[in-house]
């Protein structure tokens, strides 16, 4: 019988000391609650695909990558492209990560950063279509965790964003009812940049991009994804804890705050 | 007989160390008539045994080691250890209270996963996993304190020749500082700024381990930060 590894947890008086300095505001990395990691985004990082990004959020390692593909649209939007995102936990990441069919982690995080995408409309996706109802481009956002130290969600996302701005998409026509490809690139449809802010709960504390001893200490997890136009457009929250309306209305104002800091960061990276 | 490298030499894997009548101790091999480093590290030699200190290593067990582990598995007859090493260490329910299984569903109660130990290594071969004691003065659970992990290659230094180091940290900050072969240190303190205090030295003691005078700053930096938290208190 196999048995999925489970990491070794954190020592409890480690836990202890990270609620301890939670509930006085502080951190084991020595950040203030509202203190990203430090943000690196490196784009063109896979030769082959048509976009690409790295990213390291501290000690997390995101790899995206895009690839864009002839395919038939979804019946019920045959003038739109299709995105799909995808998102692999690698055993390289972590010792806790086994390959196989995914599992319910990275289930979550390739549907969270998907939401952000989607619900943001960040791809004019009517524009990925070449024949209706026919032939669209289908656009695969692969994401790859390649070292975990917490909060994939945010860095994943960051990445998908990047590789998408930095995308390029093959110019083609129909001639004959063929696809011809005229050989030039164009830069894909991109009409919003989503940023999701992380908040973890420790204690009564909310605190911003947890690393991975505080998601284990967490009750509980709120992600919030904030639009080009400072509206939120995609929500997601794990673990068992509960929030109170209070914190999320403090935890949304603080990600708008800060989600604009970071787009800037990406909006760079990928120009 | 030829010595190819000298005492305190840096040596890489597979460099060839001494051809002739040596025996080859720690981290080398011979090959015919020649000896050879297995891993990169400090080339050292007692007579006609030749070894190699590792620059940077994992922690291997060695019987007798004192170690600082964390319980990760509540089994039938003990508990499963992670000691900061490739081998996961065993702690048998007899080393704990005489008995060969665990009472059931008991066994929890006594150590729970998540739970730091301070054990001793009785056994290890690379046979089989090591086995661990906690039976005698001073080992057990840990139930205060902060702990931190450091390269194992530096532990030496942190403790010193003939544990200078380590007891001039403890002289200085009055803590009781339990250091482990595994590169696991646990810092226990009056106050939780003392031991952030503590945990800085180290750290300082870790990053320039390879330095010279580095007590005489370390003694510097110890009095001078304690001077400041005093000030910073009675201000």
């Amino acid at each position: 019988m196999s048995m999925t590894p489970q990491a070794a947890p954190t020592a409890k008086i480690e836990q202890e000391w990270i609620r301890d300095l939670a509930s006085k505001n502080r951190r084991i990395d020595g950040r203030a609650p509202s203190d990203y990691r430090e943000i690196t985004i490196e784009t063109g990082t896979i030769e082959k695909a048509n976009g690409s990004a790295r990213v390291t959020l501290g000690k997390t390692k995101i790899l995206v990558g895009v690839k864009l593909e002839l395919g038939a649209p979804f019946p019920d939007t045959p003038n739109e492209g299709v995105l799909t995102v995808n998102a692999e936990l690698t055993p390289i990441a972590h010792s806790s990560f086994e390959l196989g069919p995914p599992g319910e982690n990275a289930i979550e995080l390739a549907r969270v950063v998907d939401r952000n995408l989607r619900e943001s409309k960040a791809i004019d996706l009517k524009e990925l279509c070449i024949e209706p109802g026919k032939r669209v481009f289908i656009v695969f956002v692969d994401v790859y965790v390649l070292d975990h130290d917490g909060n994939l969600v945010d860095a994943s996302t960051y990445g998908a964003l990047a590789a998408l701005l930095k995308c390029r998409m093959p110019e083609c026509e129909i001639r004959d009812g063929e696809i011809v490809y005229s050989g030039s690139f164009r830069p894909l449809p991109m009409r919003n940049y989503p940023v999701p802010v992380t908040f973890a709960k420790i204690g009564r504390t909310l605190i911003v991009d947890p690393c991975l001893k505080e998601e284990e200490v967490m009750s509980t997890r709120l992600t919030i994804g904030v639009d080009k136009e400072d509206c939120v457009c995609a929500m997601q929250k794990g673990g068992m804890g509960t929030l109170e309306v209070h914190e999320v209305t403090a935890a949304v104002e603080a990600a708008i705050l800060k989600s604009g800091e970071i787009r800037k960061l990406i909006m760079e990276a990928a120009c | 007989m030829t010595l190819h490298v000298e005492k305190r030499q840096i040596v890489t894997p597979g460099e060839l160390l001494a051809q002739g009548d040596y025996y080859p101790d720690l981290n080398t091999f011979r090959e015919g008539d020649s000896i050879y480093s297995t891993i990169m590290g400090i080339f050292d030699h007692r007579g006609n045994r030749l070894s190699v200190v590792p620059l940077k290593h994992c922690y291997i067990p060695f019987v007798d080691d004192l170690v600082i582990g964390k319980i990760v598995d509540v089994g039938m007859s003990g508990w499963m250890v992670d000691i900061n090493s490739p081998y996961p260490a065993l702690l048998p329910a007899t080393e704990v209270m005489g008995r060969q299984h665990l009472p059931r569903g008991d066994g929890g109660r006594i150590l729970e996963v998540g739970d730091l130990v301070k054990a001793k290594v009785i056994a290890a071969d690379r046979t089989r996993d090591p086995l661990l004691t906690i039976r005698d003065r001073g080992l057990g659970k840990i139930s205060r304190g902060r702990v931190l992990k450091i390269s194992p290659s530096k532990i030496p230094r942190l403790i010193g020749k003939d544990g200078s180091m380590i007891n001039m940290l403890k002289k200085e900050s009055s803590c009781s500082l339990n250091v482990g072969q595994n590169g696991v240190v646990l810092v226990t303190c009056e106050t939780p700024e003392k031991e952030e205090l503590v945990i800085d030295v180290i750290k300082v003691i870790e990053r320039e381990a390879h330095t010279q005078g580095l007590a005489d700053r370390v003694l510097e930096l110890m009095k001078s930060r304690i001077r400041g938290e005093g000030n910073a208190e009675g201000t």
